[in-house]
C-alpha cells in the first residue's frame, strides 16, 4: 500500500475541524461569525483564499441564512458544511428541521456555549442538547484529533443512501476549541478513497430535471416522513460500526464507535459522560483506582441516536451508574440522566445517579468527578436508587 | 435506485398541483381590453402564471388559478386592469 500523505500540527480544535472540512472536499461552506466558533470559518475562508481548498464560501447575514444556504447548496448536490455556536445554533433552529425533513446530509460543527440571558461565551451542552429533536444526528468530540476524525466520518455516514441525515459535532468551548494539541491531518487524495463525491441519488435541485421539495404534504402522507427518518436512524446504529472500523484501517485512528469504555470490563460504578467531561473521567478513574474504587468511564461520543444497546450492555455488568450533565432540561433533570434511565428501563435495575455540573464554563476537573463518584457511592450505601443532584451548587454562600 | 424506507416528497411542475387556487379569491382583476398596450407586465409580474398570452398578444387571465392577489392590478401602467370584489359587477 501506498504511504499516507499526512503531517501532525499542534493545533487547536477549530483548527482541526477547518482542515478536516479541507479534507473531506467540502465544496460549498455558508458561515456567520460567533464566539467560540469564529476561528473555525477563519481559517476556512483563508484556504479558500488562498486556493488549498476549492469551495464556494458564501458570507451570510445570520445563521438562519447560513443553515439555509447550505440547504440550497445540498440539495443542488453539494458536499455543505457550516459552523456555529450557542444563540447562532438556537437562530439556525427552524432551519435543522427544514435540512433534515428535506434528507440533506450536511455537516456542521458546533462550539459548545452557554445560552443567554446572561451572555456567557463559556461551555455548555444547552445549545446543543436544546436541538434534540430536530432529527440531526449527534456527536461530542473528546479531543481535537477526534474532532477532525469524526467530521470526515460523519459525511461518510450522513452520505450513506440509506441514512441521507444532516450530522453535527460538538467540541467544548476553549476546553477544544482553543486548545492545541497534535492532530494528525490526511492529504485530499487519501480521504477520497475513504470519502467519496457526494452523489445525491435520492433528490437533487437540477435545472435540466426540474423538482421540489417542501410543497404541502398532506396527513395522509407526512407520517410515514416522519417514520421514515426514524428508521434512517436506526441506519445510523448498523452502518456507523463499519465506517468507524475501516477508517481505522486506513488511518489508524479510533475513538469507539457510539461509545468508547475506558477500564469498564471490570468495572463496579461506571461514569457516563460526553466529550471532554469523559476525558476528565478517565483522569478520575486512574486516582480513584489507587484508592481500590472499581469504577470506569463511558464515553458518549453520539447522543442522537442514543447508543441505547451500548449503555444496556454496560449497566447490566456494573453495580451504579453516574451521569454527568452539562445541560438541563427546566423541569425535568439532565437530558443525559433522562435518556440514560430511559434506555436501561426494563432492562437492568441498575441504580442511576445524575450530577449537573459545568452549567455556563463552570470547571469541572478530576476532584470534582472523584467528589462525584464518592457521593454516589454513599447513596448507593444507602440504598437509594436514583437522584439527580447541582453539583458544587454556590446558592446560599456569601 | 432510491431505498424504500426513505421517504421524500418529490414533485414534478405541472399545472395546478395545488388544486383550483381561485377559489381562494375576494377580489377579481378584470382586463379592459379597450385600455391594454399588450405590455403583459401583468404576465411578467403575476406570482402563479395564471396569466396567459392569448394568440393575438394580449394577457388572459385564468380564473381557475387566480387567486387575486392583485398585483398585476397594482402594476397595470394603463390603468386597464380593474379590482373588483367577487359577486359584483365591474363599476
Amino acid at each position: 500500500m501506498k504511504k499516507l500523505g499526512k503531517k501532525t500540527l499542534v493545533i487547536t480544535g477549530n483548527y482541526a475541524v477547518a482542515y478536516a472540512a479541507k479534507s473531506a472536499r467540502v465544496e460549498v461552506v455558508a458561515a456567520y461569525p460567533i464566539t467560540p466558533q469564529t476561528s473555525i470559518v477563519e481559517k476556512i475562508a483563508e484556504f479558500v483564499e488562498t486556493g488549498l481548498m476549492d469551495a464556494k464560501y458564501i458570507r451570510v447575514e445570520s445563521e438562519h441564512s447560513a443553515m439555509a444556504a447550505c440547504v440550497g447548496a445540498s440539495a443542488a448536490g453539494a458536499r455543505a458544511f457550516t459552523a456555529t455556536s450557542s444563540q447562532g445554533l438556537a437562530y439556525m433552529h427552524e432551519m435543522l428541521h427544514w435540512a433534515a425533513r428535506a434528507r440533506l446530509p450536511i455537516v456542521m460543527a458546533v462550539v459548545n456555549r452557554a445560552m443567554a440571558a446572561p451572555w456567557n461565551i463559556w461551555s455548555d451542552h444547552q445549545d446543543s442538547m436544546s436541538q434534540r429533536d430536530t432529527g440531526w444526528i449527534q456527536f461530542y468530540a473528546s479531543n481535537n484529533q477526534e474532532a477532525y476524525d469524526t467530521v470526515i466520518q460523519a459525511y461518510r455516514l450522513c452520505e450513506d443512501e440509506d441514512i441521507y441525515l444532516p450530522a453535527f459535532i460538538c467540541l467544548d468551548a476553549f476546553i477544544l476549541s482553543h486548545t492545541s494539541m497534535p492532530v494528525t491531518i490526511h492529504d485530499e487524495e487519501d480521504v477520497d478513497k475513504f470519502l467519496p463525491k457526494y452523489e445525491a441519488r435520492h433528490w437533487k435541485l437540477d435545472v435540466n430535471n426540474p423538482v421540489t421539495n417542501g410543497n404541502i404534504v398532506t396527513p395522509d402522507y407526512y407520517y410515514e416522513m416522519s417514520w421514515s427518518m426514524d428508521e434512517s436512524m436506526r441506519y445510523v446504529k448498523k452502518k456507523f460500526p463499519e465506517i468507524c472500523k475501516e477508517y481505522k484501517e486506513l488511518f489508524g485512528q479510533w475513538h469507539g464507535v457510539f461509545t468508547k469504555g475506558y477500564k469498564v470490563d471490570d468495572a463496579e460504578y461506571v461514569i457516563i459522560a460526553p466529550g471532554t467531561l469523559f476525558e476528565e473521567s478517565c483522569v478520575a478513574v486512574d486516582m480513584l483506582r489507587e484508592s481500590n474504587i472499581p469504577i470506569g468511564a463511558l464515553k458518549l461520543r453520539v447522543y442522537r441516536p442514543f447508543p441505547s444497546e451500548d449503555i444496556v450492555s454496560v449497566a447490566r455488568k456494573c453495580k451504579m451508574l453516574i451521569t454527568l450533565d452539562r445541560a438541563l432540561s427546566y423541569g425535568f433533570n439532565g437530558p443525559i440522566f433522562n435518556d440514560v434511565r430511559s434506555a436501561i428501563y426494563g432492562e437492568t435495575s441498575a441504580p442511576v445517579f445524575g450530577y449537573a455540573v459545568g452549567l455556563g464554563g463552570r470547571d469541572v476537573t478530576f476532584n470534582d468527578i472523584s467528589n462525584i463518584v464518592r457521593d454516589a457511592t454513599s447513596k448507593l450505601e444507602k440504598g437509594l436508587h436514583s437522584s439527580f443532584v447541582y453539583y458544587g451548587l454556590k446558592v446560599g454562600e456569601k | 435506485m432510491v431505498k424504500d424506507h426513505i421517504i421524500l416528497p418529490v414533485s414534478k411542475p405541472t399545472e395546478g398541483s395545488m388544486g383550483k387556487t381561485g377559489l381562494w379569491r375576494t377580489f377579481r382583476p378584470v382586463i379592459d381590453y379597450d385600455k391594454c398596450v399588450k405590455c403583459l407586465l401583468c404576465w411578467f409580474y403575476c406570482p402563479d402564471i395564471a396569466i396567459k398570452i392569448r394568440d393575438d398578444g394580449y394577457p388572459e387571465i385564468d380564473y381557475r388559478y387566480c387567486k387575486g392577489c392583485g398585483i398585476c392590478w397594482h402594476e397595470c401602467k394603463v390603468k386597464a386592469i380593474s379590482f373588483v370584489r367577487e359577486g359584483e359587477e365591474v363599476g
